[in-house]
């Protein structure tokens, strides 16, 4: 630690750190605009001059950038110095000279960095009397808004957009105050961490483009914290509700998972909740295709019915939050309820979990995966099945970076030097997958193949990490194996994407060889939803299983699960059709649901408190953020319980062992701040409040009281102090933009001050005995093609494809062909084709990467279906197909 | 005595001086045009809605009675979806008026909002938005902002430079 000076009051501050983070660190109101925590410094933007002197004596001291000097230790320097703050207030006057008067028109408003900073310097008005700069705007596709007339050219986001997240088609064009940050022509900005930009930007130069079509500003935003649903990361968000509609999400900072980053899946997908689809009233069949509304109770009398059959099973679902599940398997008993996950990935998901119970020291955190000095991706592509994951290893691939900074001298933070210095040395990065991945152009090499022949693949590499190759061996496998055994933190990343548990096995055999080896391995393993590593904690059934009972004639309650998604639609037909009663459970009008004979309808995460468990094994809460619309929507746990409470649950859940340490969750309802308040959803600035409803009633209604959490559905609480896992949103005087983060902080990207929110819990190995070695895959026959699965980032994931943002970002229903099979099969580049039973024709890609024998084909949003034929079909060419035009195309 | 006497007399004297009562309704008050009565919506000059929605006047207000919700004309104008201002609440302060930035909120010399049932106090945007720009006859925010809107161009706006030539090399 390092002790300096600032106005008179001694601060201890990390060594080596610069000025800007250190006065942060300390919650100095010290403005700044090209910094950021996870860009570095740049000092681009000239805004947080401070005066230091040189020694006790010095009474004049000299400006210095605080983002570009490093603390020293016993350094005495002045944020309120007259000369520093004259300047501040001159930079910020020169940054507002070509500023448009649009604040009442921009979606930063009310929670801008720019405007912040201004009032803080006290710009009050222009004196510039000469004629303001405009420019044109651009086209960036369906998620965010450019305006670039309110940019003050800060650089952050080129820094992140390029340097961060890797992306190439957003540059700073032009020349002197022609400055343009855009495309090089109009189109979709085709990196998938685009969002971050609208957080990202201090001014309201890129904004949210769904969230501004109903725009409603920060301060009537009723918001709580909560978790993404759009994989199982479990990515921190802030979701912020008006008017009864899920507004916008943006990044909630946790420490260990996305830090300050989200995917554009998470950010613009959440949205479901406001989908025309959602189910409201419960509904029982009276005919082929007529539901009649029932009443809660009426409702329930069936659901009590159908429970008392004495022979029901119960399906639950990766889908939906840990309470859920409980209550449903305490319902039907846990010999009659299963996972709701296919048995293929049900059995990947064992694998994992026997993998971390024998080496729960390897569980990395998503952002330890930034630390990683050589980083092996295998089997499964993070950018679709878990986006922040292949963020945070973009990130590992610049460690060396870091190193030879180190070495040259050049503190880390220095971003422009540490880049300078580096060039273009990278980390290693080895990539094994079926296709091509967005991490490809930082890789040091890559392989790609079918998940069978990746299999093979991984126990070679087993094998040489075991018997180390020698010096001068060369070869994708030789220089994985030699590059693992020498790093560090030697960090592999797998996931259940591929449906080849043999990819698995494989991933298994890299990690135990590595630990024999005596080596210290980072692992994580990702799996398509959100809640797949706590659902499959329950033990029962298999999905085939109860699907099996069904057919011969069991009643069944299907919990948020659309079973078309999970198997072979005959298969799932057959069930249903056999089965004896069906209730179904969603929030969603779903294939399932239509097939069910009792409808009930449940809240959706934001409408819900409910725990969920990521891929790292750590449980969160993802709270309550408003109440939903219609009189019949309650919490699943409460059409399947008697508990009065979540919280009871929760404590009940607890009690089975594979969920020891639950409860250590977050604060319980009765929770409350020092000051014995509640903690408020809703800002202290929420308006509207006696006219909201005035059409309705004129008469205000009484704020509802939650029972299940420390929240309240009003700003009467307090916003400061409370357990990390509290922060319904960050907010504090003079800084309304999402920068007031750090005052929240314990340190500028440390711990939050109430601690890390989440739980992580221990993993057990499982009870399956299946073995996945061999690979469940035949070779086919000459003339066929084995499917196989490749999910998209956009479109393949259920709930964000309720969104219609998200499907305008979606790929049409592609299929990846080995040219050669091509040729065979008398298809080329850009036809279209399909097979016995497909729902629909297929773009037709040709690729040498991929494995001759195999093609990939897209799943989700457009193919109709999210379960491919698991045996090898024909492939037929349709030539009535024309195929559509180039995503990134103008819209 | 002499006390009672004065007193009788002041009180007569008052029979011969101009009577303060006004007969309203009949006979209508004077107020000032900035009198703080009834609230309106104006027009800009062009005829178009003036308020864009920017939440200013109901955050402004002290007593929560201003709610609405922003939606977009194809033409990129911001305008209210709806506006109500439930009358029942409102206490006449005018913080609306003064936080608007286009002058489209303004209040009104008319005080006269009694009604028999509340809900007739709740006005929504048909019942606030009138035909004329009411106090401020020229101003057009949509002509001082910068952003883009159908028949004002990037570059257009008063006080504006015509758009940046990016790809100039030009020093």
């Amino acid at each position: 630690m390092t002790t300096i000076n600032i106005d008179g009051s001694d601060y201890e501050v990390a060594a080596g750190e610069n000025l800007l983070k250190a006065a942060l660190s300390h919650h100095q109101d010290l403005p700044y605009f090209c910094w950021h925590p996870s860009l570095g410094s740049v000092g681009a933007c000239r805004q947080c001059a401070v005066v230091q002197y040189q020694n006790p004596e010095d009474t004049r001291g000299r400006l210095v950038m605080a983002c570009m000097t490093p603390v020293v230790d016993g350094m005495r320097v002045s944020v309120k110095a007259p000369n520093a703050v004259g300047f501040r207030a001159g930079v910020i006057e020169w940054l507002m000279e070509n500023h448009p008067h649009d604040c009442p028109v921009c979606e930063e408003g009310g929670e801008c960095h720019l405007q912040d900073m201004t009032v803080m310097t006290g710009h009050t008005s222009r004196r510039y009397r000469g004629q303001k700069r405009t420019f044109e705007n651009q086209y960036l596709g369906p998620f965010l808004n450019h305006e670039m007339n309110r940019c003050i050219t800060c650089y952050r986001c080129v820094r992140y957009y390029r340097d961060y997240a890797g992306g190439t088609d957003l540059q700073a064009l032009g020349s002197r105050d022609r400055m343009y940050f855009g495309r090089f022509e109009d189109g979709v900005l085709d990196n998938i961490f685009a969002g971050n930009l609208v957080e990202v930007c201090p001014t309201g130069v890129f904004t949210d483009k769904p969230f501004s079509r109903t725009y409603t500003r920060k301060w009537d935003l009723q918001s709580a914290p909560s978790v993404c649903q759009g994989c199982s990361a479990g990515c921190n968000i802030f979701a912020s509700e008006r008017y009864g509609k899920l507004k916008r999400v943006h990044n909630r900072y946790h420490k260990d998972i996305n830090g300050y980053f989200l995917c554009d899946r998470g950010r613009f997908g959440s949205s479901f909740v406001n989908s025309d689809l959602r189910l409201r009233q419960a509904g029982v069949r009276i005919e082929a295709d007529l539901f009649q509304q029932v009443s809660i109770e009426a409702a329930t009398q069936h659901l009590r019915d159908l429970a008392d059959s004495g022979d029901v099973v119960g399906i639950g679902s990766p889908r939906a939050s840990l309470e859920d599940n409980f209550a449903l398997m305490s319902l039907v008993g846990e010999a009659n309820f299963s996972c709701g996950m296919n048995d293929v990935e049900a059995a990947m998901m064992d694998q994992i979990f026997d993998l971390y119970a024998k080496t729960p020291d390897a569980v990395a955190t998503i952002t330890a995966l930034e630390r990683a000095d050589v980083t092996l991706v295998f089997g499964d592509d993070p950018m679709n099945a878990a986006p922040r994951v292949a963020l945070a290893i973009r990130q590992a691939a610049r460690n060396v970076h870091f190193d030879m900074a180190v070495q040259a001298g050049v503190p880390t933070w220095q971003d422009a030097g540490v880049r300078g210095h580096a060039q273009h040395a990278l980390s290693p990065l080895y990539i094994a997958t079926p296709l091509p991945t967005g991490l490809d152009d930082v890789a040091r090499q890559t392989s790609h193949a079918a998940p069978a022949d990746l299999a093979v693949l991984g126990l070679q590499i087993a094998d040489q990490i075991a018997s180390p190759p020698s010096d001068d061996a060369e070869g994708f496998v030789a220089n994985i194996a030699r590059d693992l055994l020498a790093a560090q933190h030697p960090t592999c990343v797998c996931g259940t994407a591929s449906a080849e548990p043999a990819v698995m096995q494989a991933f298994a055999a890299i990690i135990t060889a590595l630990i024999k080896a005596g080596r210290k391995p980072q692992m994580l393993c990702t799996s398509a939803e959100v809640n797949s590593f706590g659902v499959r904690r329950f033990a029962g059934l298999s999905l085939q299983g109860a699907l099996d009972r069904m057919q011969q004639g069991s009643n069944a309650m299907v919990l948020q699960n659309d079973l078309y998604r999970r198997e072979i639609p005959a298969m799932v037909s057959a069930a249903l059709a056999g089965a004896g009663r069906v209730l179904v459970l969603d929030s969603f009008e779903t294939a399932t649901a239509n097939a069910a004979d009792i409808v009930l309808p449940v809240t959706t995460y934001a409408e819900h408190t409910g725990t969920v468990v990521n891929c790292e094994g750590r449980a969160q809460r993802a709270y309550q953020v408003f109440e939903a619309e219609g009189q019949d929507i309650q919490p699943a746990w409460r059409w399947l319980s008697d508990f009065e409470h979540i919280d009871d649950v929760l404590h009940a859940c607890a009690a089975l062992p594979a969920f020891e340490g639950l409860e250590a969750v977050s604060p319980e309802a009765g929770y409350r701040t020092a000051t014995n308040s509640r903690v408020p959803r809703a800002t202290h600035r929420f308006s509207g409040r006696t006219a909201a409803t005035a059409h309705v009633s004129v008469h205000e209604p009484k704020t509802s009281v939650d029972t299940d959490t420390p929240f309240s559905f009003s700003m009467e609480g307090e916003n400061t102090g409370q357990a990390g896992a509290l922060i319904p949103y960050v907010w504090s005087p003079g800084w309304n933009s999402n920068q007031s983060l750090f005052k929240f902080q314990q340190e500028v990207g440390g711990s939050l001050t109430g601690g890390e929110p989440g739980v992580r819990l221990g993993f057990a190995p499982s009870k399956s005995s299946a073995d996945g070695s061999a690979s469940s895959r035949t070779k086919p026959a000459t003339g066929e093609v084995n499917l196989i699965p490749h999910p998209q980032t956009f479109g393949s994931d259920e709930l964000s494809s309720l969104v219609g943002a998200i499907v305008e970002r979606c790929a049409p229903p592609t299929l990846w062909l080995n040219p050669d099979d091509a040729r065979a099969l008398g298809l080329s580049s850009r036809d279209g084709a399909t097979w016995p039973d497909a729902k629909t024709t297929y773009l037709v890609q040709l690729s040498d990467q991929v494995t001759p024998g195999n093609a990939l084909a897209s799943v989700g949003v457009g193919t109709g279906q999210s379960v491919l034929p698991r045996d090898a079909v024909t492939l037929i060419k349709d030539s009535a197909f024309t195929p559509p035009p180039d995503l990134i195309a103008r819209g | 005595m002499l006390s009672q006497l004065r007193t009788i007399w002041t009180i007569l004297k008052h029979t011969f001086s101009r009577n303060e009562t006004v007969q309203y309704p009949e006979e209508m008050p004077y107020l000032a045009p900035r009198y703080r009565g009834r609230i309106i919506l104006t027009r800009d000059p062009d005829g178009e809605e003036r308020c864009v929605a920017c939440n200013l006047c109901a955050v402004a207000c002290p007593v929560d009675c201003i709610a609405l919700q922003k939606t977009e004309t194809d033409g990129g104008r911001w305008y209210p979806e709806f506006f109500r201002i439930n009358f029942s609440r409102c206490i006449m302060c005018g913080m609306c008026e003064e936080a608007c930035p286009t002058y489209a909120i303004q209040l009104t010399p008319d005080f006269e909002l009694c009604e028999y049932d509340r809900p007739n106090m709740v006005y929504e945007k048909e019942h606030l938005l009138i035909d004329g720009p009411g106090k401020y006859p020229d101003y057009s925010f949509w002509h001082v902002a910068g952003k883009a809107i159908t028949g004002k161009d990037k570059g257009t706006a008063e006080n504006e430079k015509p758009p940046v030539q990016v790809r100039s090399l030009l020093p």
